[in-house]
């Protein structure tokens, strides 16, 4: 090889370089990606996009507006949202509890905060019921105050805020732990009190973070099932969630109305997704991080 | 100053532990209740229901226990679990790799997008999910007529619960890795180029070694959850006992048939899972920090 024609090449590598670097396999892993992406993904999804443009606009609108499926969305909207507010409180306070102090015992108490994560939902569903209904540990004490969980709306609200309490935590802990403390201390020597702190230094800059973490809560709460089937008590028009409405549909092969409510349960999560992503687009852009 | 420069970690840590002592602006009243509050609200809300599940599981005793467990159909579920985990989750790892490589190593357009659309099994519910495969593949799917010519199942078969356990857990492994290899950068894979190494000896002698901790917390994330996912397979599966019935599902025909020593003792098997993947976390978390 003459070092002619190595200087020859040499500008055509640098380009390549510039925008794929020399390593190898960029066509064997993004094909692999592609495809089983598109198999396992795309595909199914669009399935589900035509088969609910197969449905004439009568039919879908009589479906959607049926007593039993505003119920359904109503008693799914509401129990999570509630859930996500309930995460929002108690998830900071334990975000805060971890980051800003020393006590015995917070490793655990920091990975017992993924309990609800690695908990299958059945398993969390069964043991929730067990623990709230009227016989139960917990069930018990609220029963002797007149509030029944179990079977309930409030009971599909806690195992939602259940499922969802890490979401908040594990979005609030870093950012509270990259605040910076000057501007604290800064506020204390100009006279300001430990409240007016938290309200005008700290919260401003973990607000973006809780509002993320209870729309992450929220929109996990929306689609859940395994952990909500058995403490709802599953009664139409009551405590019928989505999801369930969906199973339901299906159980009777009805997969016109189960596609139709299916379709619009996606658009609905989708676009909560896309205001998270957009939040947090926005407080990027405000506190210019990267 | 003649002490060498502390690294960048030490420096975090005593800026933590600085932090940490003269940051109490709050009166100290403030800190216990914070701590009382918070350590009261984890015991109920997080720990009661963990006691409940062993409580439930050993009312009738060890023998109850062990008996709930040996039941034929109990150890079917178990088979069928580990089959469909072990599928989804290799399939998933070996995706997980590939979609990392290529999203981190090069650059492409289209690249955001391509990240949201991994994420999106996340955002589907689990009844939805199996919706999708029911609609593709079920008797009046798109496939249906032809599966039946080829007297093939999917649905209500082991293959549809294959297929919505994987669809289910398809963003785990890439998504842990991706920020893992991120990170890492680079410039140890071309080092190992430019001394001559081939593109499966780079890979296998310094990408893969390199994200190994990282791989495995996906693979375990991932292995969680394909043995506990309930809803996606609820809907493919068609609840035949001894058949087609994964461990959540068989918890939960036992609980609706009152059997609850049963359910809950079926039930301890996957929160042992649970409890695996949360030690090994810790485990793999103190890794990194020695490491760094």
């Amino acid at each position: 090889m003459g070092s002619a024609e190595i200087t020859t090449r040499m500008p055509m590598l640098r380009n390549r370089a510039k925008s794929y670097g020399i390593l190898p396999g960029f066509g064997l892993t993004l094909g692999t990606t592609m495809i089983y992406l598109g198999f396992i993904v795309i595909f199914p999804l669009l399935a589900l996009f035509v088969k609910s443009a197969h449905i004439d606009v009568h039919t879908l609108a009589a479906q959607m507006t049926s007593r039993r499926t505003v119920s359904a969305f109503s008693v799914s909207i509401s129990a999570s949202f509630y859930a996500a507010v309930f995460d929002a409180v108690f998830g900071l306070l334990v975000a805060w509890t971890l980051v800003r102090y020393r006590f015995f015992g917070k490793r655990v108490v920091d990975s017992l905060i993924d309990l609800p994560f690695a908990l299958p939902t059945a398993v969390a569903g069964i043991s929730l019921t067990t623990l709230y209904s009227n016989s139960g540990w917990l069930g018990r004490i609220f029963e002797s105050m007149g509030i029944k969980v179990a079977y309930t709306p409030l009971g599909i609200t806690l195992a939602l805020a259940f499922i969802g309490l890490p979401f908040v935590v594990r979005t609030v802990q870093p950012v509270l732990d990259a605040c910076s403390r000057d501007v604290e201390q800064a506020a204390a020597s100009l006279g300001a009190r430990p409240l007016t702190i938290f309200f005008r230094v700290i919260l401003p800059e973990i607000v973006p973070a809780i509002l993320t973490g209870s729309a992450l809560a929220f929109a996990r709460g929306l689609g859940e099932y395994g952990s909500v089937v058995f403490i709802s008590g599953n009664m139409p028009l009551k405590t019928e969630i989505v999801p369930l409405l969906i199973m339901t549909k299906l159980e009777q092969f009805d997969y016109a109305s189960a596609s139709a409510i299916a379709v619009v349960f996606l658009l609905v999560s989708f676009c909560i997704v896309f205001s998270i992503n957009l939040l947090q687009w926005l407080s990027r852009k405000k506190y210019g991080e990267t | 100053m003649t002490e060498p420069l502390p690294d960048r970690n030490t420096l975090s840590r005593q800026r933590r532990a600085g932090r940490q002592a003269d940051h109490q602006l709050e009166p100290p009243v403030v800190r216990w209740v914070c701590i009382a509050i918070s350590l009261v609200f984890v015991v109920v809300f997080l720990v009661l229901p963990v006691v409940v599940i062993f409580e439930q599981a050993f009312s009738k005793g060890l023998a109850g226990y062990l008996a709930a467990l040996a039941d034929p159909d109990t150890l079917s579920a178990i088979r069928l679990t580990i089959i469909a985990a072990t599928t989804s989750v290799a399939l998933n790892t070996i995706f997980g790799v590939a979609a990392a490589y290529a999203i981190t190593r090069f650059r492409f357009p289209g690249k955001n997008l391509l990240i949201s659309l991994i994420d999106l099994p996340f955002m589907i519910s689990p009844v939805v999910s199996g919706l999708l495969f029911v609609l593709l593949f079920g008797a009046q799917g798109w496939f249906g007529p032809l599966l039946r010519g080829l007297d093939f199942k999917i649905i209500f078969a082991t293959p549809g619960i294959v297929l919505a356990t994987t669809f289910v857990t398809f963003p785990f492994v890439a998504r842990e890795l991706i920020p893992v290899m991120q990170s890492l950068g680079n410039e140890s894979e071309e080092a190992a180029l430019v001394l001559g190494a081939g593109a499966w000896r780079m890979f296998f002698r310094i990408t893969l070694p390199s994200i190994k901790w990282g791989l495995l917390y996906g693979i375990v994330l991932c292995s969680a959850r394909a043995m506990g996912e309930f809803g996606a397979v609820s809907v493919v599966s068609g609840h035949i006992r001894g058949a087609t019935n994964t461990i959540p599902l068989h918890v939960e025909i036992l609980y609706n048939e009152y059997n609850f020593t049963g359910a809950f003792s079926v039930a301890s098997l996957l929160l042992i899972i649970a409890f695996v993947s949360l030690v090994l976390k810790l485990v793999i978390e103190g890794k990194h920090d020695s490491r760094d």
